[in-house]
């Protein structure tokens, strides 16, 4: 069986600083994975090197078989935790670089998306408020249909409501054949969308079990053993 | 709306108690077709892979069967219905009656109070 998403022995380094160390993973398709853990446990690090924005000091990550690069851009779809949008851009002019970008992006979905709430293709993102800008930047990623979604933080900036309906885009417009990735400190808002979890912690992995298992082997919430893991 | 979960259960098994209450209730009627999947899972701003799990124990139980192509319906059986809301009421009254043995009271004296409750 080939694994959506896989690594091997992965470690990534700063200096004397283990970023990450001996990662296993895989990943099938067809999941809502959350990646949690605190601040500084490795969550950016191996999202980044999922993304080939950085490369693993030893060990291997594949992506669909492949090491990150120009292939397998073309499959995943990544929201990064800061906006690498222009300010200046106006919504349609973001609609036209990512259909020059990406062959699967689906324009009428995003206007779709954006119609539904009210933004209009004719406003510029710098005089958007943040959550609203969160909004277009998640509209535009979940408009792909790519095989792997990595959402980095996509719920971080935004109200209570904006949140409900940033998890039902995440839900409405992910298939069966893809995965969406996501990483987050706000667990019990996303916890009941998630498949699977998987807590890092001091760039290891501290497991990577099924959200229906923790709960009915431990009776507790992911909020609450992330709670007890992670007492300080 | 957000469906109202307990943090501690799986969640499978409360959509499953929902969807069986929406049943009961007659928000869906019998022979009537439930929405897809995809739509429950926005409307309970849960995971479909948890959803359809959900709907797939309530057609092996068989308050649900699904036609191939057109989609899942309410069972006509009306014998299962009765069941079920039987089965639904028995679970009421044994969590009922727990709460009232930690209260320490005795059945004969939980059903002398049943009686003497005035009706509103």
């Amino acid at each position: 069986m080939e694994y959506l998403l896989e690594s091997n022995h992965l470690c990534k380094k700063f200096g004397s600083l283990m970023a990450l160390q001996d990662i296993n993973l895989r990943i099938t398709r067809g999941k809502i994975i959350g990646l949690l853990g605190p601040n500084g446990s490795g969550k950016s690090t191996l999202i980044k090197i999922i993304n080939g924005l950085m490369t693993p000091s030893s060990g291997e990550l594949t992506v669909n078989g492949r090491t990150p690069g120009v292939e397998t851009k073309k499959i995943v779809s990544y929201l990064p935790e800061r906006t690498y949008l222009n300010e200046w851009m106006k919504v349609y002019e973001l609609l036209d670089y990512f259909e020059d970008f990406y062959e699967d992006f689906r324009r009428e979905r995003a206007e779709q998306m954006l119609s539904n709430l009210r933004i209009s293709i004719d406003d510029k993102l710098k005089n958007m408020s943040k959550g609203t800008k969160e909004k277009v930047q998640l509209i535009l990623v979940m408009s792909r249909d790519a095989d792997l979604y990595v959402l980095d933080e996509p719920i971080g900036g935004v109200d209570p409501a904006a949140r409900d309906y940033i998890l039902k885009t995440i839900i409405g417009n992910y298939n069966e054949n893809a995965t969406v990735l996501l990483s987050t400190h706000l667990i019990s808002d996303i916890e009941n969308i998630l498949d699977e979890v998987i807590f890092l912690q001091y760039g290891q992995i501290r497991f990577h079990r099924s959200v229906d298992e923790i709960r009915s082997q431990e009776g507790k919430s992911i909020d609450q053993l992330f709670r007890e893991v992670y007492r300080c | 709306m957000a469906w109202n979960l307990d943090a501690d259960r799986p969640i499978y098994l409360q959509l499953m108690e929902k969807i069986r209450t929406d049943i009961i209730s007659g928000v869906y009627q019998p022979g009537d077709k439930v929405p897809t999947v995809r739509e429950l899972a926005a409307e309970a701003s849960v995971n479909p892979n948890t959803m359809q799990k959900a709907l797939t124990e309530l057609e092996r139980i068989g308050l649900l069967y699904s036609q191939r192509t057109s989609g899942r319906f309410v069972t006509e059986d009306e014998e299962m219905m009765k069941d079920t809301r039987e089965s639904i009421a028995m679970e009421q009254i044994q969590s009922f009656l727990k709460g009232m043995k930690q209260l320490g009271f005795e059945k004969e004296e939980i059903l002398d109070m049943i009686r003497d409750m005035k009706e509103d």
